[in-house]
């Protein structure tokens, strides 16, 4: 089926056609907002309870990698956006050109996640393999920690200990936080990969010159998607990654 | 009906040097929140590290919206959406948040 922008019959305009698309991909997009919210609201909940382990947790996360991941997927947006003004505009080669730079920026972003990933399994932070939140202090040359913040690291759970009431609690606290943490993140990365699907697809069809001024709503609506997963890492970002830093 | 409908949405095209100006604004405010983190702010008020963050959160994912999502030139029927959605979440948070506050948890 080849979808050109003809106007199907229980539409008056094209016009009314396309904002009916547009209207139906904000529905989609409130499911995916509760969606998420629900996420959200458990790590809430369990942040504020578990306030110190969770702070603990969220400090042994590279905040340098996540910094350079929100500005790569704001930029991903930015082409994304772009892609869909060279639609509008009728600059067919164009649409081509922003999409291939959102895939790439989307594939840094997952690519970036996997190293941060990678550094979590080296640190034996991912629940259900062996977490051990003292491993670090136990092998401080596999996790490359210098003698000062070693030290520093040793006092901090010694701290904690008195606080929740010994080692086995802390790495109680802290699986829930890394479940939280590759749950929220693996799940915003499985978004990522549809839509650097959805993304192929619409590459696929750009090089056939397939969108137009007149026709350019699958642009449009996966562009929407694609913001949408930038604005749950908007959120994500300072909750995983900066609210406990200081 | 018809001619509302016709009148109410015309395409708005966003010129690139919006978008431009929108992701600088993203970029100030990006390193804006991670300057923030580095600050105790919580020494000044309880929680002030994750308000600021949340605020600052909060304002680029309204840039977001409003200009790389068009909602500032979308329909009312399309905003009408858009506001039910984070008005579904508000319901979902608050009325939830408000629960675990307001229990008296201490007594057993």
């Amino acid at each position: 089926m080849h979808r050109t922008g003809e106007l199907y019959g229980q539409f008056q305009t094209l016009e009314q056609q396309k904002e009916s698309a547009t209207l139906g991909m904000w529905i989609f997009l409130a499911t995916e907002i509760l969606f998420f919210g629900g996420l959200f609201l458990t790590y809430s909940i369990n942040r504020h309870t578990y306030a110190d382990v969770f702070a603990f947790s969220s400090r042994t996360i590279k905040l340098s990698w996540g910094a350079i991941n929100t500005v790569v997927l704001i930029g991903s947006s930015l082409t994304m956006a772009m892609s869909v003004w060279s639609a509008q505009v009728g600059k067919k080669k164009w649409v081509t050109f922003f999409l291939l730079c959102t895939l790439v920026l989307g594939g840094v972003f997952l690519g970036i996640k996997g190293i941060e990933y990678h550094a979590k399994y080296v640190e034996h932070h991912i629940p259900g393999l062996g977490l051990d939140m003292y491993y670090c202090t136990n092998n401080p040359e596999v996790c490359e920690l210098s003698p000062a913040d070693l030290a520093k690291e040793k006092a901090e759970l010694a701290a904690l200990e008195q606080k929740v009431g010994g080692p086995v609690a802390v790495n109680a606290h802290a699986t829930l936080f890394f479940s939280l943490y590759f749950g929220m993140t693996g799940l915003h990365a499985l978004h990522m990969i549809v839509g650097a699907g959805l993304l192929i697809y619409l590459t696929l069809e750009s090089l056939k010159g397939r969108f137009t001024p007149a026709y350019n709503t699958p642009v449009e609506n996966i562009g929407l998607y694609w913001h949408f997963v930038d604005i749950v890492w908007i959120y994500l970002f300072p909750l995983l990654y900066l609210i406990d830093r200081h | 009906m018809r001619v509302a409908d016709h009148n109410e949405h015309s395409e708005h095209i966003v010129s690139p040097r919006l978008y431009l100006a929108i992701f600088f604004a993203l970029m100030i405010l990006t390193g804006s929140t991670v300057w923030a983190a580095t600050i105790d702010l919580n020494e000044h008020f309880a929680g002030l590290n994750v308000i600021v963050a949340l605020v600052i959160a909060t304002c680029k994912a309204t840039l977001v919206i409003l200009f790389f999502m068009h909602a500032y030139y979308s329909s009312k029927r399309t905003k009408l959406i858009i506001i039910c959605g984070f008005f579904w979440l508000a319901i979902m948070l608050f009325m939830t948040l408000g629960d675990y506050a307001s229990r008296p948890w201490d007594i057993q």
